[in-house]
């Protein structure tokens, strides 16, 4: 049996090849497998929470396919999980989205649109998506951030997005500005959830992908203490 | 901190090889389309963009394997472009790892396709192409109108109108082509690019008429553009897209460098 099987669960929300593929190349040794069963996701090491679309097909699909228990279960399990984009989305209590949808709420947090016709301060039109490559600012140590500078670029692509105010500070892993700012990045344990896409951010998203890979939760409290 | 501008390399695909022409006259081959992509990811490429100009329908097999390949080794996104006309073609293309999908004629024969495909995927993997061209004389009022296949077919909309209509109907965003400049190197048509840029709320992409790296500084500075889209400056050599970035993060526009 492979030592590190990483599972990324699939609950038929569309395409799951890039991020299957950018672990497969970050982490060679590693069995990457997409999957919604169960015992699959039971029998991973570390498990990808992917999504995309809306955040109701997305809850649906979750909730239909059983996937929220199975989720619940590995968060539990004090196994490394990370979600992406809409995955770390559906995990929060709640997303104005659709006219307001109840999400799983495994962890603290809300989700809020960025409004219409925004603008900066400099009085620039800003584009709802919130697409393309913005500054993400590491709010602590943490073993995933291994190897990527202060105020590096990743992709994003969202029009909702987490409210700060709606989480605990102390789970607050990075933050982003777009007309305001926001989470970008969450971690609680044994779970990290970011908004952008590791998996289409070149350099700096594979390094964050092979240090989920590598990821030994046990040492998190190492890296605080050595930064305090 | 900031969004940054993005550079997007477009390869125009035929069978599987990538060619650039010049009004879609003068065929060069540039090449294999997953070196070629793989070469601007190494020079900072934002996105890529592939077209797929394939006409036959074996050619198009092709193109799903080719996508497959370049989604494997180019870890940014990918748009895919051409003959984009139902949601199994928005599928297959998202499977075989396309990240968004460019829907240019369909849209116009069948707006609610755009509406369809962006409830059933997501209004940021849906990518609405306008090619538009001037109709209106010298001296009068601007106004552009939207064309079809490859800027043979007049429609008779108005391609600001049609933008927003777009927009409501969940594109996620806008790539705007000017026919008249596609191919001349004489820059963006940078009225038509501003006009919609400030009319619709979601991120418009410039193209058409990329001949230097002010070209691309002024899509952003004076079209209002959030992305910019060239073709043969890339191909053969003349700027790397590094060169392009650092040119452009030189007129003070943020970019990734």
């Amino acid at each position: 049996m492979n030592p590190n099987k990483i599972v990324v669960i699939d609950y038929g929300m569309g395409n799951l090849h890039s991020v299957a593929s950018a672990l497969e190349h970050v982490a060679p040794n590693a069995e990457v497998v997409i999957s919604a069963d169960p015992a699959v996701v039971r029998s991973a090491d570390r498990v990808v929470f992917p999504g995309v679309g809306a955040i109701r097909d997305c809850v649906v699909a979750i909730r239909s396919a059983g996937v929220d228990t199975v989720v619940a279960e590995f968060m539990a399990s004090g196994k490394p999980l990370l979600a992406i984009c809409v995955g770390m989305q559906a995990l929060l209590e709640h997303s104005e989205e659709n006219q307001g949808i109840d999400c799983l709420g495994l962890l603290e947090g809300k989700v809020r649109f960025f409004g219409a016709k925004l603008h900066d301060d400099a009085g620039q039109h800003l584009k709802v998506p919130h697409m393309g490559w913005n500054q993400v600012q590491q709010h602590s140590a943490h073993p995933l951030w291994q190897g990527i500078e202060q105020g590096t670029r990743f992709y994003f692509v969202h029009s909702f997005y987490v409210e700060r105010e709606s989480v605990a500070s102390s789970t607050i892993a990075a933050s982003c500005d777009y007309s305001k700012e926001f989470v970008a990045a969450l971690s609680k344990d044994n779970v990290f959830a970011v908004q952008f896409h590791p998996e289409k951010s070149h350099t700096a998203g594979l390094q964050l992908l092979r240090n989920f890979s590598e990821w030994n939760v046990d040492s998190n409290n190492l890296n605080s203490v050595e930064v305090a | 901190m900031a969004l940054a501008k993005r550079i997007i390399p477009c390869l125009d695909v035929d069978n599987g090889r990538v060619v650039k022409g010049v009004q879609f006259v003068d065929i060069r081959d540039a090449g294999d389309p997953v070196e070629v992509a793989r070469r601007y990811n190494e020079q900072g490429a934002d996105e890529i963009t592939f077209l797929d100009i394939t006409a036959t329908h074996e050619g198009r097999a092709t193109t799903v394997h080719t996508v497959e390949r370049m989604a494997s080794e180019v870890f940014i996104p990918l748009t895919v472009g051409g003959g984009i006309r139902t949601v199994d073609d928005i599928r297959t293309m998202l499977n075989a790892g396309a990240d968004k999908v460019g829907i240019n004629s369909a849209a116009v024969t069948n707006p609610d396709f755009v509406r369809a495909a962006s409830d059933r995927f997501g209004a940021q993997c849906i990518v609405v192409a306008i090619d538009a061209k001037k109709v209106s004389a010298p001296g009068e009022l601007n106004r552009w109108e939207i064309f079809t296949h490859g800027g043979r077919n007049p429609t008779g909309i108005d391609a600001i109108a049609w933008a927003e209509k777009m927009a409501q109907f969940g594109a996620g965003e806008i790539l705007l082509t000017s026919m008249d400049r596609d191919g001349t190197k004489n820059g963006f048509d940078l009225d038509i690019t501003r006009a919609i840029s400030d009319c619709v709320d979601i991120p418009v992409i410039a193209s058409g008429g990329v001949g230097n790296l002010q070209h691309l500084a002024d899509g952003v500075i004076e079209g209002k553009a959030d992305a910019v889209l060239a073709a043969s400056i890339f191909h053969f050599g003349e700027y790397s897209v590094m060169e392009a970035k650092e040119y452009m993060a030189g007129q003070g526009i943020e970019m990734r460098l």
